[in-house]
């Protein structure tokens, strides 16, 4: 009998680092820099720390990236990948494990450093097969060319005009901007105007400069336990209400059926973590969240896929503000992947963050009202093959 | 009686202006796109030919060029894999001589006669590079043809062929040189060409007591427009009787030069109709041949010739052929070198551009799948070709950053007509004429050339003559 993971692990402690163009700080730095964040957020020391999950995409191997820096001597370690949902997946297997009763309090830790690459895209992905990168016999295909795909067929979907699609795509940048402004550990942390973001260097049609995410240096991680050891450490300590996950199986490319409009892996991961957290009703009842914005396109079928707007209709909620700060569900409130930056394995615990500081009340200048529950949101890899998680947090009911 | 049972051309799209080259002579020469060469060609070349012939008829291929891709490894196998040949054939490159292309087609009749195959396609291309700046330049062209020989369903005869040997150094490249060589054209054109092909051709001639007259249609080699009138008055034919060579809408194509304009002259061809075709290069092959059935609804080298794009800037023609350096990653790593492994392995996947099929529920996938997508059985599969499948354009991505000689990349998701669904580059693109829904076709390409291996794959192009397959 499938169980549900809701009110069964607290957070009681997250740190995460400023994410940017870190030109000084080395790997090990910014996961000294978030954990040691969050053993203070959380009141407890590294020894107490029983076991850890380390999520990287580029990162070390092993536990290299954590145990060494940390020196957390023969402590437990996995170490896992999976692309850009691997913070989350950091944070869902740590929260297996103490729901299990295994482990009274771990770490989870998701980092990159993508920065001493030398490039300010990431490398290009066939759609299928790039594991072993020289295996590559087939046509590599660029991330934001993966996702200009999406575009042109949700324009040509709905009849929309490229030229109209393009600027609700720029409000999307616009209002992760604003956002960015009032969020201090973001890597962007300016306005932009839609005529800047329209008229911005194009990169693969339609999607601009601005239509993309930054590429960033950074590292998030959280201490978990379970809700009754949590009590002794804070009172405003944030549960995990439901953790969904989803590996697409690339059955967007292969036959010609799939519609791609949508990504039937994000329905799935959402499905499992509503079920979990008994959402119904997600427009009404989510107060936050934080989604994965890599290409604005994509956070606009995020908005359809995770039932925030009807299908088709995102565009006539991003033009009724809907998503903005004081909307009716405020998106990507600490400037999302756009403007707070996108070291792959760190996104996903950075997401949780922003849900975590805001469910404590403590966002300051961003602060919502009355946020009884948050959702955070991954989608990576290639179209048809993506992994996508959904995790919903709340408080103490 | 052995002789020609299908053929078929290929001119790239694109044209060099010769406007724009230093000498600022008028028209303009076929030239390979970036992703193109004497391979691929030949290969399109082929897909023409085989249009309406059973592929598993044919017992060997032969592909001729000066322009080999690899001067250490076949090109026929490639051919004969993209093609979707037998595997029990005869594969051989012939090379090294513009007169590759016509030795080649006497292999392949000698061959048929002497009863070691009934059908044996002849491929040749060429892309031959000129110095920058010099005469040459203006002169050679890109094209590829393809024929069928066979003794079954002939419509073109054979009935015979005259060659010669000429030792002379008159256009060469060492083995190291990258661009073609001659010497003194007074002295290649006297002691060599204008001298040479006439014997050839009045031995022919005279074995079979026909005089120019008897002929309905002359096609030879010529290095350039004055050679090929010279030799038109040399071998006493009126130039009404002579093939259009195209010199300043094709060039020289070289190995492939006499050959397609063979190719073109059947567009006409009748029944009864004497044909001469005389080759030269370090000797000549004089062949006639003698129409029996006219050829019908092939694209043919007019349509090619129509079907054109007109490159006018140099600086774009010198990276397609990658005289300039060029940025190999921009805001990205730069693509790792193809495992020779991995494309052994995937070989009837990228080469022969093999999908499958699942016996279980029909499914049409690409790439090959062990578990279906559809109805996940497992191992159910049955191969399915789609290099002759024409697509309709499902999504597309333009992308200005990724470094291609070609640019924008154009990145496609294309739906095959009976099934099935493909990631693909489009090439051959005006960008601003691509959108959803067109229609396209699967070219053979070089996807890109690392440390000396060459990864051909397939892309997708808009489809460029409504005829003929």
């Amino acid at each position: 009998m499938m169980e549900s993971i809701k009110d069964k692990v607290a957070i009681i402690g997250m740190g995460c680092t400023r994410f940017g163009e870190l030109w000084d700080k080395s790997f090990e730095d910014l996961v000294v820099e978030a954990c040691y964040e969050a053993f203070e957020n959380a009141g407890i020391e590294p020894e107490d720390i029983q076991a850890v999950w380390m999520g990287t995409a580029y990162g070390p191997h092993r536990g290299g990236g954590i145990i060494p820096p940390l020196k957390l001597g023969n402590t437990p370690v996995t170490r896992l990948e999976n692309a850009c949902a691997t913070g989350t997946d950091a944070l869902r297997n740590a929260c297996y494990a103490v729901a299990a009763g295994v482990y009274d309090i771990v770490l989870a830790c998701g980092a990159d450093k993508l920065k001493d690459y030398g490039f300010s895209g990431l490398p290009a992905s066939p759609p299928s097969y790039p594991e072993i990168a020289l295996s590559q016999t087939r046509p590599a295909t660029p991330m934001p060319t993966q996702f200009a795909l999406l575009a042109m067929r949700y324009f040509h979907h709905y009849g929309i005009d490229p030229a109209e699609g393009k600027r609700a795509l720029a409000k999307i940048t616009v209002k992760n901007h604003h956002n960015g402004t009032l969020s201090p550990k973001a890597h962007f942390r300016r306005e932009v105007s839609l005529e800047t973001v329209i008229n911005a260097p194009m990169i693969a049609w339609p999607l601009g400069l601005y239509d993309c995410c930054g590429v960033s240096d950074g590292c998030a991680a959280a201490i978990l336990t379970r809700p009754e050891i949590a009590r002794k450490y804070r009172d405003d300590y944030v549960l995990v209400k439901g953790l969904g996950i989803a590996g697409g199986d690339e059955y967007a490319q292969i036959p010609s059926d799939f519609d791609w409009v949508h990504w039937e892996e994000n329905l799935k991961a959402a499905k499992i973590a509503y079920g979990e957290a008994g959402i119904t009703t997600p427009r009404e009842q989510i107060d936050i969240a934080i989604v994965h914005d890599c290409f604005t396109i994509n956070e606009l079928v995020t908005y359809e896929d995770l039932g925030f707007s009807p299908r088709g209709k995102a565009i006539d909620d991003i033009n009724a503000g809907f998503f903005e700060l004081d909307g009716g569900l405020p998106v990507n409130t600490d400037g999302g992947l756009k403007c707070f930056g996108h070291p792959i394995g760190a996104s996903g615990l950075r997401m949780v963050y922003e849900v975590y500081t805001q469910l404590q009340a403590k966002a300051k200048a961003r602060q919502l009202k009355n946020v009884k529950l948050g959702l955070t949101h991954n989608i990576g890899g290639w179209p048809g093959a993506f992994t996508a998680a959904v995790a919903v947090f709340g408080r103490e009911e | 009686m052995v002789g020609l049972v299908s053929y078929g051309v290929y001119v790239p799209l694109w044209r060099l202006d010769l406007g724009i080259l230093d000498g600022g002579l008028r028209g303009e020469k076929a030239i390979a796109n970036f992703d193109e060469d004497s391979l691929t060609m030949g290969v399109a070349a082929g897909m023409n030919c085989l249009s309406n012939i059973d592929r598993s008829t044919i017992d060997g291929l032969f592909f001729a060029t000066t322009t080999s891709p690899y001067k250490e490894k076949q090109i026929s196998v490639t051919a004969a894999v993209a093609l979707d040949l037998r595997k029990d054939i005869l594969t051989a490159d012939f090379a090294n001589s513009l007169r590759a292309g016509t030795t080649a087609l006497r292999a392949a009749v000698d061959a048929i006669k002497a009863g070691a195959a009934k059908r044996v396609m002849v491929i040749a291309a060429d892309t031959r590079l000129a110095l920058p700046g010099s005469e040459l330049e203006a002169l050679v062209g890109d094209g590829a043809a393809a024929f069928i020989v066979g003794n079954e369903g002939v419509k073109v005869s054979i009935t015979d062929i005259h060659s010669i040997c000429d030792e002379i150094l008159d256009v060469w490249r060492a083995d190291s040189d990258k661009y073609v060589r001659s010497w003194e054209g007074r002295f290649t054109v006297d002691a060599g060409y204008l001298r040479v092909l006439p014997i050839a051709v009045s031995a022919l001639m005279k074995r079979n007591n026909l005089t120019p007259k008897d002929f309905s249609k002359a096609v030879f080699y010529a290095p350039d427009a004055r050679r090929h009138r010279d030799m038109a008055r040399i071998l006493g034919f009126d130039m009404a009787q002579v093939q259009d060579p195209l010199f300043g809408s094709l060039g020289d194509t070289g190995t492939a030069f006499s050959l397609m304009m063979l190719a073109a002259s059947l567009e006409q061809t009748k029944p009864g109709d004497n044909i001469l075709l005389a080759n030269y290069s370090n000797g000549a092959d004089a062949f006639l041949l003698e129409g029996l059935e006219e050829f019908d609804g092939k694209r043919g080298i007019k349509d090619y010739i129509r079907s054109k794009r007109v490159l006018k800037d140099y600086v774009s023609y010198l990276r397609w052929r990658e005289l300039v350096e060029m940025v190999t990653g921009r805001r990205r790593p730069p693509t790792p070198m193809p495992s020779a492994s991995a494309i052994w392995r995937e070989r009837e996947q990228n080469i022969r551009l093999y999908g499958v099929k699942c016996k279980q529920c029909g499914t049409v996938q690409y790439p090959r799948q062990r578990v279906c997508v559809k109805c996940h059985s497992k191992d159910q599969f049955e191969s399915y070709r789609f290099s002759d499948k024409k697509a309709e354009l499902f999504t597309y991505g333009i992308d200005y950053v990724t470094p291609t000689p070609d640019p924008p990349l154009i990145l496609a998701v294309i739906n095959f007509e009976g099934g099935g669904r493909m990631w693909v580059y489009m090439t051959d693109k005006d960008q601003n004429e691509v959108k959803i829904g067109m229609l396209l076709e699967m070219t053979f390409r070089k996807l890109f050339t690392s440390e000396g291996i060459h990864n051909y794959f397939w892309k997708s192009m808009p489809v460029r003559i409504r005829k003929g397959g």
